[in-house]
């Protein structure tokens, strides 16, 4: 008996009793298509946050000042300074790997226009953060050199300010008053959109250092160069090693600072989102292996079919036998109808699970990817199933003694 | 003298029975010659059909030998036993064993699975038994939709397609009434007629008297072993239906 023939033979088999062998493909359906589902969203959160990491350069530290930078109690324990922009600058020139370095500052204000009012992220900051966050101009122009030697009153906003206060108008060369200060518009970033955690990251205002620093901080540095921390970027992703050590002793040394003590804290913002995305990984990974448990279900119930298909069949595999089918092809039999119940249960999830997979990526926002390895191992491993569940029924079908199995009722 | 069939040399088998040892045949030597029609015969419990499972390699014996075209069967596998039942012999049963739901070409078509017959040349000899049979226009009939009597058909359509040295009946009228029953046993000596070498197992004397050997099985011995004038299927069939007539005119 050919291949085909056991097939053809199979299908039969399964057809004339369509709604149980549905049913029973059910679990196996149901099973694949909560695997591939799972493991398709795992890697499309994957994916979005190998977007993120790349948007905010995985080769980028941030280096912080810690307890130091304005005056706190700790600012009194030590006798060094907090980072300047002196520190920035040494960073960009001795440490060859380094692309750029960008000193930034955070305020918090609020800005009004007409009877509008908005309150995004202050940063005050050069123009190598466009370098150093991949910050690309929509329109208008960065500050000018005068405008950041002399705090000029000029502002770069993010996409959701411009939204928020201007709408479809146009914001350049419009005045907002922050804190009070009359603030010009002279450029609009591209929009970055949300970050993995919901943030959206179109939400700030760039203005020069030391406008921050004097007009709307207000503080008092330790400082007149202070800033609240130094974006670095590195030329290479493969020299972060080599620039985190060149920046720790870097700084120890410019801020005096001795080993066993901590001053700052260098991050790296693409470990920080990597942690975060490890969880949910985990997570992930925890729910594919709750839907395999179905696919074992599954698997369980193609064998329980399969035991009563078998005692049903008690005569048919008599009568088989007694025309001349030997053991081993009573056995195949079987077996090839668990695997074939398998495998279109296996199909069919699939198909179910690219519906659910566009409709989640349609509808709810989704990222889900179906990566083709995961196709064939679920397909493959649904096939395992089917020889491993129906091969108990199936040698059960060929050890039957023929004139027993003939006078079955 | 005519080839040998099937021989059986000081054939035994023993069950075991709830602790007590059971004789179900006792010391069976026969020998059927090809072109012989034997009715089997003898009440429930004699042993016939244990005798027809024997010669049929549906079950091992306990001791002695059976040849089947002069190869012995004993000591064969469950697969090489399969083997020669697909090649040697054809079965028709009581209950017909027809696959449900499968078309009456399909079914006749089984044997040939089983040896791999080239598809086409499949088909064209099952559609030649069907029609041998009579049931030419009734291919893709159903087993549902067709009658006791034609279901028995495609059963022994299914049991001449290998051309088997050997036809084994068992008790293939019990399930049909007189005027099928007599229709099957017809169509049986037409193929007895033609050639065929056939073993009917039956308990009725008058359906045995169709065949031209008749072998009385008692608390498995063999007890008489005869040979007789068949009587004729086709003419008791006529005589049935003359009846009926006149039934229907009365």
């Amino acid at each position: 008996m050919n291949s085909l023939t056991l097939l053809q033979v199979a299908w039969v088999a399964l057809r004339v009793n369509l709604l149980r062998s549905i049913l029973t493909m059910l679990g196996i359906i149901i099973g694949v298509a909560a695997v591939i589902i799972m493991l398709a969203l795992g890697a499309g959160a994957r994916y979005d946050v190998d977007q993120q990491i790349k948007s905010l350069g995985g080769n980028v530290f941030v280096v912080f000042a810690r307890g130091r930078f304005m005056g706190g109690a700790r600012e009194a324990s030590g006798s060094s300074q907090g980072l300047t922009e002196m520190d920035a600058q040494a960073i960009e020139q001795q440490i060859p790997e380094v692309n750029v370095a960008a000193p930034t500052l955070r305020a918090s204000g609020q800005l009004i226009y007409g009877n509008l009012n908005w309150a995004p992220e202050i940063h005050g900051v050069d123009n190598k953060i466009y370098t150093a966050q991949s910050w690309e101009l929509a329109e208008g122009r960065s500050f000018s050199d005068t405008e950041l030697a002399s705090a000029g009153r000029v502002a770069v906003i993010g996409q959701t300010v411009k939204r928020e206060l201007f709408g479809a108008a146009d914001a350049l060369g419009q005045t907002v008053r922050v804190n009070k200060m009359p603030v010009t518009i002279i450029g609009v970033l591209k929009g970055k959109g949300q970050n993995t955690q919901g943030n959206d990251q179109d939400d700030l205002i760039f203005m020069p250092l030391d406008t921050v620093r004097k007009r709307i901080a207000g503080m008092t540095l330790s400082s007149p160069k202070a800033v609240r921390s130094i974006i670095v970027q590195v030329a290479d992703e493969r020299d972060m090693a080599i620039v985190e050590q060149q920046l720790d002793s870097l700084l120890r040394q410019r801020l005096r600072i001795s080993d066993n003590q901590s001053g700052f804290s260098i991050r790296n913002l693409a470990e920080m989102v990597e942690t975060r995305s490890q969880t949910m990984q985990i997570f992930n990974g925890l729910l594919a292996a709750v839907a395999s448990v179905s696919l074992l279900v599954g698997g369980i119930g193609i064998m329980n079919i399969m035991l009563v298909s078998v005692t049903e069949r008690t005569r048919e595999i008599g009568l088989r036998m007694a025309v001349g089918a030997e053991p081993r092809i009573i056995l195949k039999q079987f077996l090839v109808e668990a695997v074939l119940l398998c495998a279109m249960g296996g199909l069919i999830g699939l198909t179910l699970a690219v519906a659910v997979s566009l409709g989640l990526e349609y509808f709810a926002g989704f990222t889900a990817i179906i990566q083709p390895q995961v196709v064939v191992m679920s397909l493959g491993f649904s096939c395992l199933i089917g020889v491993f569940f129906g091969y108990y029924p199936a040698t059960k079908a060929a050890r039957m003694q023929p004139i027993e199995a003939l006078r079955f009722e | 003298m005519s080839h040998t069939v099937v021989e059986t040399k000081a054939l035994e088998k023993h069950y075991q029975m709830g602790g007590q040892h059971l004789r179900a045949l006792k010391d069976i030597s026969i020998r059927i010659a090809q072109g012989d029609f034997v009715a089997v015969m003898g009440p429930s419990g004699s042993g016939k059909s244990t005798f027809m499972n024997m010669i049929g390699c549906l079950d091992a014996p306990s001791r002695g030998q059976i040849l089947l075209q002069g190869e012995a069967l004993t000591q064969l596998s469950a697969a090489a036993l399969a083997k020669v039942r697909n090649k040697y012999i054809g079965f028709v049963f009581q209950q017909f064993n027809l696959l449900p739901r499968t078309s009456a070409l399909d079914n006749v078509l089984l044997p040939l699975l089983y040896n791999n017959t080239p598809r086409d040349e499949a088909r064209a000899r099952a559609q030649a038994c069907l029609q041998l049979v009579g049931l030419g226009d009734r291919l893709d009939h159903q087993p549902s939709q067709l009658s006791g009597g034609q279901q028995q058909r495609v059963a022994i359509a299914r049991a001449l397609v290998n051309d088997p040295a050997l036809i084994l009946a068992d008790e293939p009228t019990g399930a049909l009434d007189t005027e099928t029953g007599l229709e099957v046993m017809q169509l049986l000596q037409q193929l007895h007629q033609q050639g065929k070498t056939i073993v009917l197992v039956t308990h009725e004397s008058d359906i045995a008297a169709f065949a031209s050997r008749q072998l009385l099985f008692k608390d498995g011995s063999l007890i008489s072993d005869r040979s007789s004038i068949p009587h004729s299927a086709s003419a008791e069939l006529a005589l049935l239906r003359q009846q009926r007539m006149k039934e229907v005119a009365v």
